[in-house]
């Protein structure tokens, strides 16, 4: 680590996902192996191949205020509630807002607002959507309300890269505070698309399991008999700081947000390049990036949504970066894929692994597809030996999109 | 068959409630959506919008701007 360079630590987590309404039970529920994923009872489920979904465990609704959740859109909910936690369990601080800076991005945006004010306009007339209406359909509106909530005047940011947006938002956070241009950021992603057109499309494109007679087993991440990624709902946010400015106010560190690598594939607009070097030369840039070696690494917690393709190219990428002693682990198994979300909760479950020293197995892992020569946590959770310890949260985006995070212990 | 005042009242309450979560008990015919219940512009529109639904009466924005008060909208709505 170069003595020049502002180290930045993770002082608060906050999350809401389809294992549980906060952190603690969502972590809790992955080390027990238990599955967020259901079968859905919607109307419009019949008319599509894909019959479940991993749907939040804490509807935004019994959180929110009626006032403010109408005028919300659900992926704004979502991430609302998980900034609240995050600040909160970063002691709340009272800091200069000129310092305070918002990461906080979607894959697809506020789908369902766009979808439901195009009925209520094509029906009633322009004249009955709500005022809220473009504010709930922004991509950047979860990152505009943050700041209001919080007073961030340092700048609100929305990366957006589709299924690698919230490990995208978490990397912008750490180049913002070693930039200098803030002391802290609230940074993540944040998803709401389970409805019937994104469910359609993603069936289309013929990305998703319909293991429609065993919701709780389809998503199988390095299994012989994954079928597709299973869709998931929710936000991760990340409170990021300088270490000079947590020390200073005595705050509780997580974890060092070490650094981030970023390539695009420049291939195929939505499969990975088959050779694994964008993953591979992404995680390369963010060790070196952290001043890591890949020897350092202990954990992955792979992107792995348990397509037939992709997490096999993602297991070489991983071999062929890291080496095979690090401990993998997928938890889509169990929470399914929560797109922009995925990467602020999978970056929050490598933070929590190194900061507890345990990691969650792969749920539904009955049989490992051949040719997988990683170490993947299989069975029961895997205690991490040692002082010194880094991992790696990986998130790849159709676009071809490839964002690997590395924290460190503290 | 026209609303009584008190009908109305009792709607907009309620959508004065589920829009800004005041109180339904505080809107009161002589109260102004600005000075007493602190209503902005586009919670003034939001109103409007849930009342067209609630009475089938529209309010065109050039009038929705002069309703000042609670009294304004319950006349505006009986005339």
């Amino acid at each position: 680590m170069s003595k020049d360079r502002v180290r930045v630590v993770v002082t608060g987590l906050g999350a809401t996902t389809p294992l549980g309404g906060d952190v603690a039970s969502t972590w809790s529920a992955l080390l027990e192996g238990r599955s967020g994923i259901r079968t859905l009872t919607e109307d419009w489920v019949d008319t599509v191949p894909v019959k479940f979904a991993g749907v939040a465990a804490v509807d935004p609704g019994e959180v929110l205020p009626r006032p403010e959740a109408r005028r919300l859109d659900r992926a704004e909910q979502f991430a609302l509630i998980a900034a609240r936690q995050a600040w909160q369990d970063a002691g709340a601080p009272e800091v200069d807002g000129d310092r305070l800076g918002v990461v906080v991005g979607s894959g697809i945006g506020g789908i369902g607002t766009i979808l439901s004010a195009y009925d209520l306009y094509r029906e009633k007339g322009w004249n009955r959507l709500s005022p809220f209406t473009v504010p709930m359909l922004m991509p950047n509106g979860s990152a505009g309300w943050i700041s209001i909530e919080l007073g961030a005047k340092a700048g609100a940011h929305a990366t957006v890269s589709a299924c690698a947006t919230g490990a995208e938002s978490i990397g912008y956070g750490i180049d913002m505070i070693r930039s200098g241009r803030a002391d802290m950021v609230v940074a993540g992603g944040t998803e709401a698309a389970i409805h019937g057109l994104n469910v359609a499309s993603f069936a289309a494109a013929r990305a998703m399991s319909t293991r429609n007679d065993e919701p709780e087993r389809a998503s199988r991440p390095f299994d012989k008999g994954r079928d597709g990624f299973v869709l998931g709902e929710g936000a991760g946010i990340v409170v990021l700081e300088s270490e000079e400015h947590a020390l200073a106010r005595g705050a509780r560190i997580y974890a060092v947000a070490a650094g981030a690598g970023y390539t695009s594939d420049a291939y195929h607009i939505t499969g990975l390049d088959p050779d694994g070097k964008g993953g591979t030369e992404a995680m390369l840039r963010a060790l070196k990036n952290a001043d890591l070696a890949p020897s350092d690494v202990v954990h992955v917690n792979a992107h792995a949504t348990s397509t037939p393709l992709g997490d096999e190219i993602e297991a070489r990428a991983i071999k062929d970066a890291i080496g095979d002693h690090a401990i993998v682990t997928a938890t889509k198994s169990m929470t399914g894929h929560l797109l922009g979300g995925a990467g602020g909760i999978e970056s929050i479950f490598t933070i929590l692994a190194l900061h507890e020293r345990i990691v969650p197995a792969i749920a539904n892992l009955d049989d490992p597809a051949d040719g997988i020569e990683i170490d993947l946590v299989r069975g029961e959770p895997r205690k991490l030996e040692g002082d010194q310890l880094a991992a790696i949260n990986n998130s790849f985006g159709f676009g071809g999109h490839n964002v690997a995070v590395a924290f460190t212990t503290v | 068959m026209a609303l009584t005042e008190q009908e109305i009242l009792a709607g907009l309450g309620k959508i004065i409630n589920e829009i800004t979560g005041i109180s339904a008990d505080e809107v009161t015919p002589e109260k102004s959506f600005v000075d007493d219940l602190d209503i902005d512009s586009l919670s003034m529109v939001e109103i409007a919008v849930a009342a067209q639904d609630e009475f089938g009466v529209e309010i065109p924005d050039d009038q929705l701007k002069n309703l000042k008060t609670v009294k304004d909208v319950i006349s505006f709505i009986q005339a």
